[in-house]
């Protein structure tokens, strides 16, 4: 980062603890321009067009670096494509995670588990249900569609009680964040530990060995019908989500809690009860991630755990407290991930993620969509 | 008692007595006699009562709660000292572990090399790995401040979360540097001479005859000493540094950077250097691993072992007491192996509900733990110990529990 330290201070107002009552960083900003060049071509960096360009060189510069070896221009289309439908499956997560990051202003270290329940209780839900017929080109039958339907809410009410028993009782307390975190990181290990219990270490598929035959679509780009269907859904979920925020009362509740809570509260809004919803909606939100992610991969109980930094990524990257942003910004996350597979060991799919946040919390710390300072 | 006793009852003395030196207030000519004489005392009096195995296994509990209490410490100078919210231990420790081991350990050969692979093997003495992993941590944290420390406490926590995965996959998947996915065997044990059969040369002839009837596996008894001199040296130098100026810097950094800055302390520069500190105790920590498993994989630094762990130490003994974090150490870990005989004794009532709940038990474990850590936050958020709020080297150790007002 080419950045004198005269701003050193300035810069320090993004580590202040409560981000959205903290315009130092705007200020900052504010006034770079009148600080000459350098100061100007800081700001430019900084700006959303900025990091925008930024992440396109990073994307390009992968091109080049994959069509420097022996990988063909479509076979990188194809992880593209790839990475737009995993995109979809973080976004769900990630927008749970932005929900609750903004309206209780803690990073929920749990969440990932709240997706591998989702994907336990689908998959359990289906060991119940009759195989149904295949519908149309995809793999599963109307049993999946059933099960999805279940675990949405059952995982929304498993986030509500965790709530209540854990995380109401410390915001009486009126509890430090490091507190928050150190419970939602307790209680991922609970959770998993859960699920070890209930359903063992072994990996389970949705449908054992059941064919699932690649669609070739134009610009031989090379996709399951399955996962076109995650990606439809994904996206119809999020508008639900953006209409539910927009156009209904809970959901105005939600952001005027998400801005700020006090005055929220004096205008009438019962803010426990917001956070109430709040928490079924990312639970439900991150049930129906899980349950679309079993579709194209296996079950285990890490999988949360593995999904939870490429979900923190895209919510940190898109800004939080901003559903739009967690959208754009898992898939970010998605596409990296599965595109450096074109020239690197696949393992290090999430740590490109995870540097592509670095470099995100560093140049702009508030996301591309979300407000200076925060 | 025989003398393999005696042999055991003196190396079992050596960590009591400086727990000894600790607990003790006497003026120091009283207290070092005073300290040896129970030290000895307790430790003859443990060998002598308590059968072979029990004896051993409370020794291998104590070493791992050892290294533990060194982890703990690192935190504690992190996170109880400056306040950096650092949910990677498992990073440092896995580099401290691995880089100590290729430092002390030597190149494969032979058959061994198809199957073997590590980026180089210096065969260097044990010491010399100690130093190497501390310096490649510190090195490693500093690298990871610079850019990292600028952010929200909140976004620390997920940041070096990240960077222990991205270090942990790359010890998991780069096979030329420490073996990959296969662990690394045979780490070479400090002094493992004086337990086998021709001594060590350097070692007089009266102290070889004497450690004679130690066999192999006897191996952790020393290795208890090694452990608790380095808990001892690195608690000492924190008390230290926690009540000299440059402590008290850093707690006016967590408490009011603001402020700080204006008292003309650098605050960037004070939260990079705790954080380093903090790093290289746990890179001590993970040297000291390696040689009692022997054989570490990239699988022994999971987020759970070596992060979530060891913040429930701290949590539980009290963040920002040194006392405190060894303290967590010592009562987490002893949870943590007990559950191992509860999570057994509750396997026939498990069984009755199901047979495969019962093979599940071990998880039980992680169920406990994580019951405890919310336990704790919920009801115990301060600790067991807390922390001392004035400190400086020429204060009394306690003060008072009034401090007299001065009139004015």
């Amino acid at each position: 980062m080419s950045e004198p330290g005269v701003d050193r201070p300035a810069d320090r107002g993004a580590g202040a603890p409560s981000p959205q009552h903290d315009d130092t960083d705007d200020l900052a900003m504010a006034e770079a321009p009148r600080r000459g060049a350098g100061k100007r071509i800081t700001a430019l960096v900084h700006s959303r067009v900025g990091v925008i360009v930024l992440v396109v060189a990073i994307f390009f510069a992968m091109w080049l670096l994959g069509g420097a070896q022996p990988v063909a221009t479509r076979q990188l289309l194809t992880l593209a494509v790839w990475g737009v439908m995993l995109g979809g499956v973080l976004a769900l997560g990630s927008i749970g995670l932005t929900l609750i990051y903004g309206v209780l202003k803690f990073p929920n270290f749990s969440h990932g588990a709240l997706v591998a329940i989702g994907a336990y209780t689908a998959f359990a839900v289906m060991a119940v249900l009759p195989e149904g017929p295949r519908l149309g080109p995809f793999s599963f039958g109307w049993e999946f569609l059933a099960a999805l339907v279940v675990a949405m809410p059952v995982v929304g009410l498993v986030a509500l009680a965790v709530d209540r028993v854990i995380y109401r009782r410390l915001r009486n307390q009126n509890a430090a964040l490091v507190l928050f975190a150190m419970a939602s990181l307790g209680m991922a290990f609970f959770l998993r530990s859960g699920i070890y219990m209930i359903w063992g270490p072994d990996f389970h598929f949705f449908y054992q060995g059941r064919p699932n035959p690649a669609l070739n679509l134009p610009f031989n780009v090379r996709v399951q019908a399955d996962q076109l269907f995650i990606l439809a859904l994904a996206l119809a979920l999020v508008l639900l989500v953006y209409l539910l925020l927009t156009r209904t009362r809970m959901g105005k509740a939600m952001r005027a809690t998400a801005d700020n809570p006090q005055l929220a509260q004096v205008r009438g809004i019962d803010t426990e009860r917001v956070i109430a919803w709040t928490w079924v909606l990312s639970g439900a939100l991150a049930a129906a991630g899980g349950a679309m992610y079993g579709l194209t991969s296996q079950l285990r109980p890490e999988m949360g755990f593995w999904l939870l930094l490429p979900m923190f990524a895209g919510t940190i990257m898109g800004g939080i407290g901003s559903p739009l942003g967690a959208l754009v910004g898992a898939m970010i996350i998605g596409i990296v991930t599965q595109m450096s597979a074109a020239f690197l060991n696949p393992a290090y799919g999430p740590a490109i993620a995870f540097i592509l946040m670095i470099v995100m919390l560093i140049l702009r710390p508030q996301g591309l969509f979300g407000k200076p300072g925060g | 008692m025989i003398q393999e006793q005696w042999v055991k009852a003196i190396f079992v003395a050596i960590p009591l007595v400086l727990i000894g030196l600790r607990l003790i207030r006497l003026h120091w000519a009283l207290r070092i006699p005073a300290a040896a004489a129970c030290g000895f005392a307790v430790a003859v009096l443990l060998v002598a009562m308590l059968p072979t195995g029990i004896l051993a296994y409370l020794v291998s509990f104590s070493i791992m709660a050892g290294i533990y209490a060194i982890l703990s410490l690192g935190l504690n100078s992190q996170w109880g000292l400056t306040g950096h919210l650092n949910f990677g231990i498992a990073g440092f420790f896995a580099i401290g572990a691995f880089t100590s081991a290729l430092f002390t350990m030597s190149m494969p050969t032979g058959l061994l090399a198809n199957y073997a692979k590590q980026a180089f093997g210096l065969e260097m003495p044990f010491l010399v790995g100690v130093l190497a992993a501390a310096i490649v941590a510190g090195l490693v944290a500093f690298l990871i401040a610079i850019p990292v420390l600028k952010l929200r406490e909140d976004y620390l926590a997920i940041a070096t979360l990240g960077i222990a995965e991205v270090i942990r996959l790359a010890f998991q998947n780069e096979r030329w540097l420490a073996n990959g996915p296969q662990p690394l065997r045979g780490i070479p044990r400090p002094l493992s001479c004086l337990v086998e059969d021709p001594a060590c040369a350097w070692l007089p002839d009266s102290l070889a005859t004497w450690l004679t009837p130690l066999a192999q596996r006897d191996y952790i008894f020393p290795y208890l000493v090694i452990v608790a001199v380095f808990v001892a040296v690195i608690y000492v130098a924190l008390e230290r540094i926690s009540r000299s100026p440059w402590g008290r810097a850093l707690r006016a950094v967590r408490e009011e950077e603001a402020s700080a800055a204006m008292n003309g302390k650098n605050v960037a520069s004070l939260r990079v250097q705790s954080f380093v500190v903090g790093g290289v105790i746990m890179g001590i920590a993970g040297a000291l691993y390696g040689p009692y498993v022997i054989s570490i994989s990239y699988s022994h630094f999971r987020p759970l072992f070596a992060t979530f762990l060891v913040w429930v130490m701290l949590m539980l003994g009290g963040s920002g007491n040194n006392r405190g974090a060894i303290l967590g150490a010592f009562i987490i870990w002893g949870v943590w192996s007990g559950t191992a005989f509860l999570a057994d004794a509750i396997t026939p009532l498990l069984s009755l509900i199901s047979d495969d709940f019962a093979s599940r038990s071990p998880y039980l474990r992680w169920m406990l733990v994580a019951i405890l850590l919310e336990l704790i936050v919920l009801y115990r958020p301060k600790g067991l110990l807390q922390e001392q709020k004035v400190v400086s080297l020429f204060l009394p150790r306690e003060l008072p529990k009034k401090v007299p007002r001065t009139k004015t």
